[in-house]
């Protein structure tokens, strides 16, 4: 039995190894369906936005010509669905994996992808712990919650106000994002009127903002998604609030911008990683590329994603094979102008430099502020 | 197992004793046919494994005793958490599995003398609507308790969770027999979750046509008459409950084990709502029918990704709709259509102990010709 | 105070919502003893076609004015509801009727997924503007109490349509039939009651009302997505259980009950237990409340109006 076993695995091997001969395929793990479809559709369209281009372009690995294909899988934003999508990526000899959306997906699933020895880049898991589990090839093109959590908590309590009102979202995003605002507020001389909670998929924010109205903060920070953020801030003018609302990447959209309609006004924030769109090289029309291409806008992780793809791939250039064993040390190194900013990653797998540029809304969307 | 047996079409009937070594194959060479078609089908079996454990588990309280839970999940997480709890670094406890493991099973039935202490005298759904409130009482607890005092660490889960060890036998490493043969742990999770399902089994079949499981079906059929009789029926549905609530825990321990990461959003109402789908899906009260939905229902969704695509690919020559798209739709009918055809599900429970109108129609032909 | 008094108006703004979901569900529970999970996914397709038939109107029929195009797209979306409450009923529910008891309520969650998955394939999966035809923005504070114009609308719609099921449910023919119904099918039927009717009406004006809670709904918080049906839907039938689940006023006490205790629990819950819980503990609140409630009046606060089913 042990035996056929082994021939059985190697049977497996062998019929992997014939797909991947000039098509190069790319896993992308993400949520398709469920509340967070449209930010996981979001990953999955920047990843074929960029090997769209590359393939356009034309990529030359080891003499031979090759045309990247791009293999979606949906995890749910389960977990243990993400451990199968994972196991499933692997499988499939996909030679590299975007994905997952939610750190709770990314980490469990890290582990498959190590055993396996693919190279992941996630495009929006922010939970530290990410790459602290010393996988080699683990990398994420979005700022960590600390990074972030330091930038929004200083912009708030030195330029915003003092009062400050810290709302979370109680994901793992929401929560660990909060935790790091809060150390930063006080580590930068604010401090914390309250701090209230709601949840992922919650529409109503009326009962906490009145409680917080009666602190009368200076700034409300909100660290979660913007279909929250968007509603909420209908819900801080709908109640009369005055304090300013700043919010991190989750909410730094166009979704934003039109879920609040006339809520939105110039005291409204939000950070993200990485440099403005728009002083990017090859930042300057993704948006339009993307919209003329999919038909949608950009959410919030197309650019992280796509920027995470290009990563791959310009790992693979650089190694000048896509055999994971091969390239995987060369994504350590990589270094290129993307869409979010210079893509490059520190030791531990984390985006280098995570700048954080801080956006006011004005006339209509989000203006980079200095 | 017999009745799975007799549940094979044709040959089930025909030649019991070929149909008990068809089982008894298809049990122990699964995973070595899954492996054919990648290890991803390995992992989903180990998973459906859990998912029969947790439907037999389930089915005790629904199917034998008659009380409709839909926060069975609560179980479950008890007994992950308290495995997560002893056996990982969160707390700096390596606690030994068969140690951790009956213990997790202990809380979970303390968990559920808990529920069923104050909530047994509701009757049908008042009762299916409090278990759903505690099922979301347990989740929100673990997603906040880590204020004041960090207990379960919140959203962002317990990672690093020791896997199980067998007499100092790591099995989520590869088993390395001799020279160049290896087993994957997959594999060895495998059989010792069917190691743990087999138990099950014997257990509550042991259970069904013991007193104890006549009492339940004298519940479950007319409480009144059954308390007429001399049923301390408090006693034997909490009974029901808390012995429902140990095999939840004991799965619970081997999914942290397993998955090496918990975190509060594996065990989400639709999880709840899973598992009884596959109960009532397969055939309430009996252990061959859950046990068969148990599998459907994990394998469908995974078949239904697999297949999409080429076979969309195929007839229509193009993608027309996503496969998750298609798998949610596929299931969604399946759901509908299959208890619209056999309402009592895939293998009806015989009607020895159970009223006879709860089985639709006329009664069994097997029946009919005892 | 003021603050108390806020919390107040918000718990049943959002608690009127939950009523008007919950007599669904208690309308339907206490005549088929179903619970019919999607009932809250028609609460979603209440308010997308809706926005889809706005959308159409302020292109083609720009000059309707604001309340006429709002009426006209919450008509529309309440008729393709009704049709749709009675398709599920006609198709997925009727031949169950003599199932096993939990057969239906599989059945129900499938219906709840199927439409889920349509509407993700109309819509997609972006969340939706909802057009803002009444104003969202606060009007003069009373006492400190600021309230928008479609809270009040709101609140006086859902305050109408409860009092209007009430009367026909009592007054009308119809709705001496559907209580027949309720009572016992067969007798029902013997009496000349074509209780296959009667249980299509039930899911038709229970759809309807789900429509409109959409449509309030949405315009409300100004968004529509495939997937906001769950969570009203959950509230919804908690509040009817809380009630006394085939109660008519149970429902709608129980879902007026349920949006204060969220709304003063949430605000208050922390100074209570002294910082050790807070706002995060929101959606349980109901269920504790539930809990309490049953483990001393197990049928619920207003009790149920049928003898005991099981």
């Amino acid at each position: 039995m042990k035996y056929r076993l082994v021939a059985l695995a190697v049977l497996g091997l062998g019929a992997s190894a014939v797909h991947a001969q000039e098509v190069i395929k790319l896993g992308v793990a993400a949520p398709l369906t469920g509340t967070q479809a449209h930010l996981g559709k979001d990953i999955e369209n920047g990843v074929r936005l960029a090997i769209e281009e590359y393939n356009a372009k034309g990529v030359t690995l080891g003499g031979k010509k090759v045309k990247f294909e791009v293999q979606a899988e949906d995890d749910q934003a389960d977990p243990k669905t993400a451990t199968t999508v994972a196991q499933r990526l692997a499988d499939s000899g996909v030679k590299g994996v975007v994905g997952h959306l939610n750190s709770g997906a990314s980490i469990p699933a890290s582990r498959i992808y190590n055993e396996a020895g693919l190279p992941q880049v996630s495009p929006a898991s922010t939970n530290p712990k990410l790459t602290q589990q010393n996988f080699k090839a683990t990398f994420r093109t979005i700022a960590n919650d600390v990074q972030q959590g330091l930038a929004i908590g200083k912009y708030a309590a030195t330029k915003l106000g003092k009062k400050i009102a810290l709302i979370d979202d109680r994901t793992a995003y929401g929560q660990g994002l909060a935790d790091e605002v809060e150390k930063a507020v006080k580590a930068n001389g604010g401090s914390l009127t309250g701090r209230e909670f709601t949840s992922d998929k919650a529409t109503d924010f009326l009962a906490i903002l009145t409680r917080i109205k009666a602190q009368n903060p200076d700034v409300i920070v909100y660290s979660g998604m913007d279909t929250q953020a968007g509603p909420m801030l209908k819900q801080i003018k709908q109640l009369g609030i005055n304090a300013k609302f700043i919010t991190g990447d989750g909410g730094c959209t166009g979704e934003v911008i039109k879920l609040a309609g006339d809520a939105i006004s110039g005291n409204t924030y939000c950070t993200q990683p990485g440099l403005p769109l728009e002083k990017m090289p090859g930042g300057k029309n993704f948006n339009e590329r993307f919209k003329k291409r999919f038909n949608a806008d950009v959410q919030i992780y197309a650019p992280y994603s796509y920027d995470a793809a290009s990563a791959i791939i310009e790992a693979m250039k650089a190694a000048n094979s896509a055999d994971p064993a091969k390239y995987a040390g060369s994504i350590a190194k990589v270094n290129f102008p993307g869409v979010i900013g210079t893509v490059a990653f520190d030791a531990k797998g984390d985006i280098k430099d995570g700048a954080v540029t801080v956006y006011q809304f004005k006339a209509g969307k989000w203006e980079a502020l200095q | 197992m017999n009745e799975l047996a007799l549940a094979i079409p044709w040959l089930g009937k025909r030649n019991p004793a070929a149909a008990r070594w068809v089982v008894l194959a298809l049990a122990l060479g699964a995973p070595l046919i899954a492996m054919l078609f990648g290890k991803t089908w390995v992992r989903i079996l180990d998973f459906a494994l859990l998912y029969v454990m947790l439907a037999i588990g389930l089915n005790l309280v629904v199917g034998f005793a008659g009380l409709l839970d839909l926060g069975y999940i609560a179980f479950y997480a008890v007994g992950a958490y308290t495995f997560a709890f002893l056996a990982s670094p969160h707390f700096e406890l390596h606690l030994p599995f068969w140690l951790v493991l009956p213990l997790g099973a202990c809380f979970a039935a303390v968990a559920g003398i808990i529920l069923g202490l104050p909530t047994l005298r509701l009757r049908g759904d008042y009762l299916a609507i409090v278990t759903l409130g505690f099922g979301e009482i347990v989740r929100i607890f673990l997603n906040n308790l880590n204020h004041p005092i960090n207990i379960t660490n919140g959203p962002q889960g317990i990672n690093m969770i020791d896997p199980l060890e067998l007499f100092g036998w790591d099995i989520s490493r590869p088993l390395k027999i001799g020279e160049d043969i290896t087993i994957n742990s997959l594999f060895l999770y495998y059989y010792v979750f069917l190691a743990f399902v087999v138990l099950s089994i014997i257990l509550v079949q042991r259970l069904q046509i013991s007193r104890v499981g006549r009492a339940w079906a004298a519940i479950r059929d007319d409480e009144l008459a059954a308390k007429a009789i001399g049923i301390n029926t408090r006693n034997m549905k909490l009974l029901a409950f808390s012995l429902g609530a140990t095999f939840g825990g004991v799965a619970g321990g081997l999914f942290a084990a397993f998955q090496g990461f918990v975190s509060p959003e594996s065990f989400s109402l639709m999880e709840s709502i899973a598992v009884l789908t596959m109960v009532v899906f397969g055939g309430m009260g009996n252990l061959a029918g859950v046990v068969v939905g148990a599998l459907a229902l994990t394998a469908l969704p995974e078949i239904l990704r697999h297949v999409a695509v080429p076979v969309q690919q195929a007839v229509f020559n193009q993608v027309i709709l996503d496969p998750e798209v298609l798998r949610m739709l596929l299931l969604s009918l399946a759901m509908i259509f299959m208890m619209l055809l056999r309402p009592a599900g895939l293998i009806p429970a015989h009607s020895r102990y159970s009223r006879p109108e709860l089985v639709v129609g006329k009664p069994a032909p097997a029946e009919a010709a005892k | 105070m003021e603050t108390l008094l806020q919390q107040t108006v918000n718990g049943l703004v959002v608690g009127s919502v939950y009523a008007l979901v919950a007599l669904g569900y208690t309308m339907v529970y206490g005549i088929l003893g179903l619970i019919n999970f999607a009932h809250g996914d028609i609460l979603m397709v209440g308010a997308l076609v809706a926005l889809e038939a706005i959308r159409l109107l302020q292109i083609y029929a720009p000059d309707l004015g604001l309340v006429p195009t709002l009426l006209a797209g919450l008509s529309i979306s309440v008729v393709v509801c009704m049709i749709l409450g009675y398709t599920i009923e006609r198709t997925a529910y009727r031949r169950l009727r003599n199932a096993p008891r939990l057969a239906p309520l599989i059945t129900a969650i499938g219906v709840s997924f199927l439409l889920q998955t349509i509407a993700m394939i109309i819509w997609g999966r972006n969340y939706h503007t909802f057009p803002q035809l009444v104003s969202t923005t606060p009007l003069e504070p009373v006492a400190g109490v600021f309230i928008t114009p479609v809270q009040i609308v709101i609140l006086v719609v859902s305050a109408v349509l409860m009092v209007a099921l009430v009367l026909l449910v009592n007054k009308t023919r119809l709705g001496r039939a559907m209580r027949a119904t309720a009572e016992n099918h067969k007798v029902a039927s013997l009496m000349g009651v074509d209780t296959n009717k009667i249980i299509a009406a039930t899911f038709i004006i229970g759809s309807a009302l789900a429509a409109v809670a959409g449509v309030m709904f949405s315009s409300n918080y100004g968004i529509a997505h495939y997937a906001m049906g769950f969570m009203p839907g959950l509230k919804a039938f908690t509040a009817a259980v809380l009630g006394g689940i085939g109660n008519l006023g149970g429902a709608m006490l129980g879902g007026l009950l349920l949006g204060l205790v969220e709304s003063i629990g949430a605000g208050y819950i922390e100074d209570m237990s002294f910082g050790f819980l807070n706002s995060s503990y929101q959606d349980i609140f109901a269920f504790i409340i539930l809990g309490i409630v049953l483990i001393f009046r197990p049928t619920g606060l207003l009790g149920e109006r049928v003898a005991d089913r099981a």
